[in-house]
Parts: C-alpha cells; structure tokens; sequence
C-alpha cells in the first residue's frame, strides 16, 4: 500500500500546464516575436536604403563637413571633419548642462527653503513661481526668452549699457573679455591650493575638536588675527562704499584707513557687536543704494538714498538683535580664518609676481562692438531657462527633503542642547540631503537631456548639429541617431550607477 | 505633606495677552516675526512693487488701469509705443491657434470631439460617478475612433481632411491624450514584464523601458520622423502626425511603465499570496485583483505622467507639426498684425492655456492623492 | 499595565519615602504661567514648585495641556505669560540662557527622537562632544557606562532602525544621561511602545529615580505613579486640578474631575 501511495505521486499536469513549462513557451514565443520584427525593420530598412542608393557605414564621420557652428569651445571651421562637429556639440550640451545645474542648484535651494519659511509673504512668493513655472512647457518658457526677450532687445547701436562695461542687446551679452598674462596662472593655482589648503585646514580642526574638546591652539590663536585683518579689511571697504551713496562722504585713503583700525580696535572690546553693526549698515546701504536705483530709475535720487537707508537700518536692527539673541560664541570654529586664506593668498601672490589681470572692453564702433567677450543671445536664453524651470523642480525636492525630517529630531537635538548651527549641521541636514540627493541627481539628468531643446532656437548643441545639420547633410540616419542616443543613454546609465551607489551608501539600516 | 492641593474655582480661558486675531496680530506673526523677517519682508516687498506694476499694466486693457489692447482693438492701437499686450491680435487670430488649418466650414468636427471628450471625462474623473467600467472603455477605446472619423471625415458623407491640415490646441489635445490612452495599455504590460520571473522578458521590458528613459524626447521625435519611413515595407508612407504619435507613445510608455511598477510594488505581498491562492492563473489574478488596487494607487501618478506629456507635446513643433505652440509661434510673423508686443502677447496666451490645463490637473492629482491617503488608513 | 511594575516593585522593595527630597532646593518652579496656541488658553495660570529629588508625575486626559507644560519647561514651547525658573535661570527669548538650561535638563519623548543618521554610540557622544566639548574617548567612555546601565552596552555600533521599541526608548533616556542632567522630563514615554517593552523602560525609569534624580514624568502608568513618585499631579483643561501624595491621590481623590478620570482608567 505504502509503496503505492509513493509512487503515484503528486497528480500529473499536463505539459503545457506546468508553470516552468510554461514560461520557457512563453518567452520563446515572445523573443521570436522580437526577432521576426526586428529582423522585418532590418530588411525593409536594407532595401530601402538600396533604393535610395545609400550606403551604410561610420566612414562619413571623417569627411569634411563643410559647415560653420557659430558657437564653439575647440577651433571649428569649414574644413573640419564630421566628428569634430560631433564634440563641438557635445562640449556645448555638456557646457550649458554644467552652468545649469550651477544655478539651478543655488536658485532652487533658495526657493525650496523659501517654500517653508515662516514669512508668510516669502513663502507666497516662492510658491508662486514653482507653481507658475512648472506648468509651463520648457520650449514655451525658451521660446519666451529668446524670442520675446532677448530678440526683442535694442538694436547694437541703442544697446543697454549696465555697470561694468557690459553691454546688452539684439546679439546677445557683451561683457569685458579678460586677458590674464603669464603670472595669472600663478595666481589661479594659488587660489587653488588656498581653497584645499582651507578645507583641509577645517576638517583638520574639527576632527582635533571632536578628539579632544577643543580647537587646536595654533587655528584658534591664528583665528584671532585673521578676525583682525578681515575687520581691517572689510571696514576699509565699508568706509570707503559710503562715498557711493553720499558724495559728501568719499575720503581718500586716509579717513577709511584710520576707521578701519579703530573698528578693528573696537572687535577687541566688548562692544564688538556695534563695529559689526556699523559695517553691516553702510555696506547694507551702499548695497541697497546700487540695487534700488537700477529698480527704480523713476525716483529721485534722495528719495533712493532715503530708502536705501531704511533698508540699511533694517539691517543694522536685525544684526543687533540677532547678536543679543545669539548663543555665545565660544567653542564655534572660527570662519575668518579659512575666509582670509581663500582671499588674501592668491591677493599676495598676485601682488608678489606682478601678475596683472587686463580687461579688454567692449567699445561700440561703426556696426558692431569691437573687442568684449560676446555670450550668444541662444546660450544666455537656453542657460536661463533651463535654470529657471529646473529650479522649480529642485525647489520641490529640497522642500520635500527638509519636511522628511521630522520636527522631533529638531527637538530632540534642542533638547540635548545643540545650538541651532549645531542642530541643522549635525542632525537636520544630513539627513535632508539623503532625501535631497537621489531626485536631485534625476534633475540633473532631466537638465542635461532638456539642453537639447536649444536645438529649437539655434544653439548649436548635440541634437543641433549633430542630428540636425550633420544628418541632413549627410543622410546618414541610423547611424547620426544611433551615436546621439548613445550619449544620452551613457550619461543616464552613469547617473543611476551614481545614485544606486549613493543609494547603497547611505540607505538608512533597518530592521 | 504640604503640597497636596484641590482646585475649588476652575480658570476660565482668557485671551491672549497679545493680540493674536485681527490684520495687526496676523502680520507680527508672519511678516515681523524676528528682525529677520522683517528684512525678508521689506526685500520682498521692494521686489514686489518693483515687479508688478508694470507687469500689471502690460497685460490689463486701458478700463483696468493697463496699457493693453483689448480684444476688438486695431492693429494701430497695439503699434503705439505706450502699447501693453495685444489681446486684439488673439482674439482675431483665435480660431487658427484653437483649429490651425483646419477648413473654417467644418468646424463643428472639432467642437463635437471637445464637446464628447469633455462630457466622457468629467464623470471619469469625479470618484462618485458610477459605471466607472463602462464609462472608461467609451473615453479609452470608443472615444478615439469616434474622434478619428470625425476629424478625418471621409465617412457618412463629411468631407475629408488631411492631417496636415489639423492643428492648435486641438493637436496638442490629441498627441496628449492619444499618447496617455496607447501609452497606459503599453505601460502596464512592460511594468509587468519587469515584475516578472522570465529572465528574457524581463529583460526586453528593461532596455525597452530604461532606453526611452534615457533619451530626451526630441531625439525621439527626430528618430520617429526620420527612422520610420525607412523601417517600413517601401512605398508605405507613414503620416507626419502618426510619426510624431508613435514616437511620443513609445516615450511616454516608458515613463507610465515605471508609474504602475510603483504601484504594483506598493502592493502588500498578502495580496498576492490571496490572489494566487485562490488558484487565479496569472492573467486572471493581474486582471481581476492586482491590477484594479494598483491602477488605483497610481492614479496621481499617471495623471503627473500625463501633464509632463502635455507640456512634451509642445516639442512635436520642432519637426513640423502645428501645435498649439507652433501655430503661436507661426503667427507671430503675421504682418497684418506685426506690432513691438505681437510675439510677447503670443506667448503670454500660449503660456496661459497651458498652465491653466497643467495646473488644474495637478491640483486633481493632489486631491486625489489626499483622497486616497484617507481612504487606505480609514 | 499597573501590575508590571507594581510586580517589579515588590521584588525590589523600594520605598518611595526613603528617596530624598530637597526642602530648600528648588529645582523648578513655575509662577503664574499662561500659554496660548493663538487664541486657544492651553495653560492656565500653572503654579508649581519642583524641589530638588522630587519624583512627580503628571497624569491626566489626553489635551489636557501636560505635554505642553513640560514642554515649556525647557523652551521647546514657549510661553506667554508668568515665570518658569529652572535651576535658578529663568526662561525668556535669550538664547543664551535657553542653552543653558537645555544642558541641564533632560528630555525623553513619546518617539524616542534617536538620530536615524548616527550608530547608537554616536547618538550618545554627539551632544557631550559638541556641547560640552568633551574629548571623543571620554565621551563614548561615559557613553558606554549608560548603555551598561540601560543593559543595551552591545547595541553600541547598530543604527536606530535595527533596535526594537523598548531598546530605543533605552538608548534615548542614557542618550539625556550623558549630558548629566540634573533634571529628567520624560513625556509619555512608555505610550508608543508595544505592552511587554513598557517594563523595560519603567525598570530604568525606576533605578533613575532611586538614585535621587529630579523627575517630572507625563505618563499613564499609574503603577509606576504609585511606586516611585512623591507626588502626583492631574491636570484637565490645562490647568492644574489636584496634586497630593500618590496614597492619598489614589484612594482618596477629592476633586469630582480626578475622580471621573481615575475610575476611568482604573476601570
């Protein structure tokens, strides 16, 4: 009986109902499917390319190709070959891509903070451009720039003159072309290394602060000096800008020079707060003085300098308070230091070598500007657009980020007794960025793929030159096609190897 | 001991010492918090009224306080130099942007179709609406032909009409929604052949999905237009807007397929498990039991996918189909209406239209998101 | 939930009385306190003298404003009206001495609150070193010392999300200890915490107070109220309605509301 009952097993199924079966069935079906229909697309493409007289090959891509980019990093010309065209417009994709996501970053951080903030009018203001700017097709919004805007700009002969020698009509942004001489280089490797050098410097005391409770004597001692020289440095300045706003109030040298020192005499005193109160206002009021009269042409100037005024107090007030409020300062790391190696090392190697950075300027001459450094009306339309939409974007994902902190480990952090800097560096931003970082990085992609729309208004991109001129040129379809979609699948695919290993890194552990 | 204590009069509550209603108190909390805000505030501000009036006097007609044309106006008037928008020059070029080419005689076609399309999609998309079934495959598999013949005439008598000849808004209406109704079929067939446990067809639907991912659309829509006629048996000719349709459908299935993949995947295991023990076969348990819960859940989605898709389409303009934006863009060079605002007006009201459709659906998909929240928890 | 730890109580024999209170050292004391949530009177006129050593516990129904109350005692809510004086340091909107009386007082919420980011030990040592600016070896010395107090020393490298309930809950209390606090808050501790873990954390709860730490502890435990607080507060529609010494706060309550609550929650 037993050994019935083993035999008979469990109950037959018929072949086709057996689940491995049955998927091997299906899969052969559908791969053949695949096959038979690719295999039609090759056969029907094969004869009508024969019966075009085509020839297939990659062969055209060292032919001369016999045409101008108005817009090029690398030398291009007439006699250049087909693929040279093919990286001049990679380099210019890659180009606004990268200037993008620079701004867009800065914009939409901005805003993605400004969408949560407790001001309500900042909140509204920022709320309405990400809804006013995400509904809007990004062609539509280029379109608008370059056509409406900056089409639409004063013949050369009536171009807006802005400060600084930067000049801006029909053909676009002419600013002054810097000419760097041989020394130069020294100066930028310099600020370089004076960049690595800070950095190094603060990750140096922090982690000595972490070890052993206190930053190292020589950072904190030389920090002190470095507060000094900054103060100097700055209240010369601030002395100085206040002759921008009221004549009456531009010294020589002297008089700012002799300020600067009692205000960097007054840092030492307890009364600090009032040097930096004082330099707050009259930078705050040269600041609000430039940008208020560029807004407001219309006004008269007292009443500019007036309102200036009122901002700089403004200022001035919010300082103060913020000062009495602040928690103490000791045992925070002191920025002047790093701030000063940024700045002063690269000034003194520029004064030592004798380095001179020369700007060559635009001037207007008979028909066009001579001289200058012109940014194509198509690339300032496509960067500002790209930045402007993608930052909505980013501002979305910013603003979710920070919400998925919760408000208990704010208060937890409060609670232990974290100061507010303290609080955001080491326990809110980290864990924002996580958030943050994976839909930034799509953003990033997204950016870098909408860049071929400046294909619609002449910016000579990828897609431009390459599937637009290159391929009418030479008809070579499937094979333009094939080398620009490669691109763009080579950039997606690196971008999510980039996030699933960020992912992978930083995936909080569970259970 | 000395603490122990029973309250005999019980505190009413009073209000608060600083006055926390009224326009004064409103603002100290959320203009002039903190010194801070304050600033914020002012800079705002500033901003602001820098910003708006003349923004404000460019868009409304003289009787608001603007300097705009409004429609009924002349051409003269929008050639002054004070001239604001030239909402004349839409108004007397507002059947080209709505039909394009599209014969003037017949367009009562067009008009049917809005009319039908809108009064089969409101009850689709008011939750509370029964026959949700029935009401879906009118809009997804009736609709489109009815529209088809329509437009296409050559049938019952109309009169026929070329493609080429169709255009505006009424194109942009049709690539999207064409695109959305071939694309949301597509798309669940590949998420499920991404969640499926055959290597090979998982892979198929991976290069197919992450390979129109990665490309931008208009290299896309360059290879359809392009790509196509060579890949088809010779002497077929393919259409211009059917090219433009293919390649926009292969591009926005690959996106859909990643919306339903969330779905599918947000899915408790248990309900898998129940599905196929209840013997269901594959098919069946996917048609009957997965498929309904996370279409269901994915309805935000696909209605975010479709917006990305409405404002895509205004990219078919780049190989020669009028839509609503290239028929903006192409009137923009009429001279009988050249004036200094004529392309600006244009893009103000091309860019109006699309943020009114764009914006009313997301604030659907937010409220339908809400909805759903609620009802899983309750 | 009473008997756990009226259970425990028995085998430990601790008695409450023998715990030492303060009589002239006050370690909190609220004057007239009001506060609003707009126009909505959460507290109401709250006066309230904590000596040092006390153990109190404040009960009461939910929105009854007790969260709120020990919220306020160290400024994670502010309020609008009267005088909250903690260790002598009164609280206002300077964020000096806010800071200040942060480090003195420990908090332990309803959802532990851990760093999801940090390893146990770093959740421990992040405060001691960048608060107090404690060395790094010394910090997680003393880090270690409390995981041992709460029994969880090898839990030290895992991360928030790998413990259960109960453990996360401990390491959130030896997470205040290492600031050595002088005070305790803990509100609602034991509420989001699966039945068999709230004995744990009582267990830890109770050792605190035996070794004389000011507590002020929102809870519904009643058993632990009994057990280890010298006094007990109920609070209803945020003002304080009665406060007695646990015996006679149990058996013989004299306001109608604390009567109502109490046979409510002691069926």
């Amino acid at each position: 009986m037993a050994v019935q009952d083993t035999t008979a097993g469990p109950p037959r199924t018929a072949f086709y109902n057996d689940p491995v079966i049955r998927g091997i069935l299906y899969q052969v079906i559908v791969a053949g499917l695949v096959i038979a229909f690719l295999t039609w697309i090759v056969l029907n493409t094969a004869q009508n390319l024969a019966a075009q007289n085509k020839s297939t090959g990659f062969g055209f891509l060292f032919e001369t190709s016999g045409f101008g980019i108005s817009f090029t990093l690398i030398p291009f010309d007439r006699s250049s070959y087909y693929w040279q065209a093919f990286v001049v417009g990679l380099l210019n994709t890659l180009l606004v891509a990268v200037i993008g996501i620079v701004f867009a970053t800065m914009l939409g951080f901005v805003l993605g903070v400004a969408r949560l903030s407790s001001n309500w009018l900042i909140a509204r203001v920022a709320t309405v451009y990400v809804e006013v700017i995400r509904n809007i097709p990004l062609l539509l919004q280029l379109f608008f720039w370059y056509f409406a805007v900056l089409k639409a700009m004063p013949a050369v002969r009536q171009s807006f003159e802005l400060p600084l020698s930067i000049f801006v009509n029909q053909r676009g942004i002419i600013v002054p072309r810097p000419l760097p001489d041989a020394e130069i280089f020294w100066v930028a490797v310099t600020a370089v290394l004076a960049l690595v050098a800070a950095i190094a410097m603060v990750v140096w005391a922090t982690r000595v602060r972490t070890k052993t409770g206190h930053y190292p004597v020589v950072v904190s001692q030389a920090s002190r000096v470095a507060a000094l020289i900054v103060t100097l440095g700055v209240g010369y300045l601030a002395i100085s800008l206040l002759g921008t706003v009221v004549p009456a109030l531009s010294f020589g040298p002297v008089v700012p020079l002799v300020g600067a020192a009692l205000l960097a005499g007054l840092s030492l005193t307890p009364y600090a707060r009032y040097g930096r109160v004082f330099i707050g206002f009259a930078i705050g009021w040269a600041v609000a003085n430039f940008l208020l009269g560029g807004m407001f042409a219309g006004l008269g100037e007292g009443i500019i300098v007036l309102g200036a005024a009122l901002v700089a107090l403004g200022i001035a007030w919010t300082m103060l308070s913020a000062d009495r409020r602040s928690a103490a300062t000791e045992g925070k790391l002191p920025l002047a230091l790093p701030v000063l190696i940024v700045i002063a090392l690269p000034a003194l190697v520029y004064w030592v070598t004798g380095a001179s950075l020369a700007f060559e300027m635009p001037v207007l001459e008979r028909f066009n500007f001579a001289g200058g450094l012109q940014l194509v009306p198509e690339m300032v339309a496509l960067v500002l657009g790209l930045t402007i939409y993608t930052a909505a974007f980013i501002a979305e994902n910013v603003r979710s980020g920070i919400q998925a902190v919760s408000k208990g480990q704010t208060e937890a952090a409060s609670s232990l007794g974290l100061r507010e800097g303290d609080r955001l560096r080491l326990v809110v931003v980290p864990q924002a960025m996580r958030v943050i970082i994976p839909p930034l990085t799509s953003q990033y992609l997204n950016l870098t793929k909408n860049s071929s729309l400046g294909a619609a208004i002449g910016y000579p991109e990828l897609v431009n030159v390459f599937m637009g001129t290159t391929l009418n040129q030479t008809g070579k379809a499937i094979e333009v096609i094939a080398i620009t979609m490669l691109v763009y699948l080579t950039l997606s695919l690196t971008t999510s190897a980039f996030m699933n290993w960020y992912n992978a890194r930083v995936a909080l552990v569970e259970r | 001991m000395s603490f122990s204590f029973v309250r005999e009069q019980m505190v009413d509550p009073a209000p608060a010492p600083v006055n926390t209603a009224g326009p004064v108190a409103w603002a100290r909390r959320n203009l002039f918090a903190t010194p801070s805000d304050s600033l914020l505030t002012i800079l705002a501000l500033v901003l602001l009224i820098w910003a708006i009036p003349p923004i404000y006097g460019f868009v409304m007609p003289n009787f608001l306080g603007g300097d705009a044309v409004p429609p009924g106006g002349t051409v003269e008037e929008c050639r002054l130099e004070t001239a604001g928008a030239c909402w004349a020059y839409i108004s007397a070029r507002m059947s080209f942007f709505i039909y394009g080419f599209y014969p003037p005689a017949e367009y009562w076609r067009p008009n049917l179709v809005f009319a039908l399309g809108a009064l089969l999609i409101v009850p689709l998309l008011i939750p509370r609406v029964p026959f949700k079934r029935t009401n879906a495959i009118l809009f997804f598999v009736v609709y489109p032909v009815i529209c088809f013949y329509l437009l296409n005439g050559g049938v019952l008598g109309m009169r026929p009409v070329p493609t080429e000849q169709w255009g505006g808004l009424l194109v942009t209406l049709i690539i999207s929604l064409v695109g959305i109704i071939c694309s949301i079929p597509i798309g669940i067939l590949l998420a499920l052949g991404r969640q499926s446990k055959l290597p090979i067809i998982k892979t198929l639907c991976i290069m197919f999905i992450e390979l129109w991912r990665a490309v931008p659309l208009i290299t896309v829509l360059f290879m359809a237009s392009v790509m196509l006629p060579l890949f088809m048996p010779q002497g077929t000719t393919v259409d211009k807007l059917l090219r433009a349709l293919v390649g926009v459908t292969l591009f926005s299935s690959a996106y859909l397929a990643e919306v339903v993949r969330g779905g599918l995947q947000a899915l408790p295991r248990g309900q898998y498990e129940a599905a196929s023990s209840l013997g269901l076969s594959y098919w069946k348990s996917m048609w009957f039991i997965i498929l309904p819960q996370a279409l269901k859940h994915v309805i935000p989605g696909i209605v975010n996918s479709f917006i990305a898709l409405f404002k895509d389409t205004s990219l078919v303009s780049i190989v020669g189909i009028f839509d609503l934006l290239n028929t903006v863009q192409a009137a923009s060079s009429d001279i009988d209406w050249s004036s200094p605002t004529q392309a600006i007006t244009g893009y103000l009201f091309a860019g109006m239209v699309f943020w009114v459709f764009c914006f009313a659906m997301s604030r659907y998909s937010i409220w339908m998101e809400r909805r759903l929240d609620t009802g899983h928890k309750g | 939930m009473s008997d756990i730890s009226s259970s425990s109580a028995e085998e430990r024999t601790i008695n409450a009385s023998q715990m030492k209170v303060s009589d002239t050292d006050v370690a909190i004391d609220v004057v007239g306190m009001h506060k609003w949530y707009g126009d909505f009177h959460v507290l109401r006129d709250i006066d309230l003298k904590v000596m040092r050593g006390e153990r109190i516990v404040v009960a009461g129904p939910s929105g009854s404003g007790k969260s709120t109350l020990i919220r306020c005692m160290n400024r994670l809510e502010e309020h609008q009206q009267g005088q909250i004086i903690v260790n002598g340091t009164e609280l206002t909107a300077d964020l000096k001495r806010i800071d200040e009386v942060r480090r003195e007082v420990g908090m332990v919420f309803q959802h532990f609150n851990l760093f999801p980011h940090l390893t146990i030990l770093q959740n421990l040592t992040l405060a001691p070193i960048w608060v107090r600016g404690t060395p790094q070896a010394e910090a997680e010395a003393t880090a270690m010392h409390y995981l041992e107090r709460v029994k969880i020393p090898e839990q030290a490298n895992k991360f928030p999300g790998q413990l259960s309930g109960g453990q996360q809950q401990r390491v959130a209390i030896a997470r205040s200890l290492c600031m050595q606090p002088k005070i305790m808050l803990f509100d609602e501790p034991t509420s989001a915490l699966d039945p068999e873990m709230v004995k744990e954390v009582l267990e830890v709860m109770i050792s605190l107070a035996e070794e004389g730490m000011t507590m002020i502890c929102v809870t519904h435990e009643m058993g632990f109220a009994r057990q280890v607080a010298n006094r007990v507060i109920f609070m209803d529609q945020g003002q304080i309605i009665e406060q007695n010494d646990p015996e006679n706060f149990f058996s013989n309550p004299q306001h109608e509301r604390t009567q109502l609550f109490l046979s409510q929650i002691l069926h």
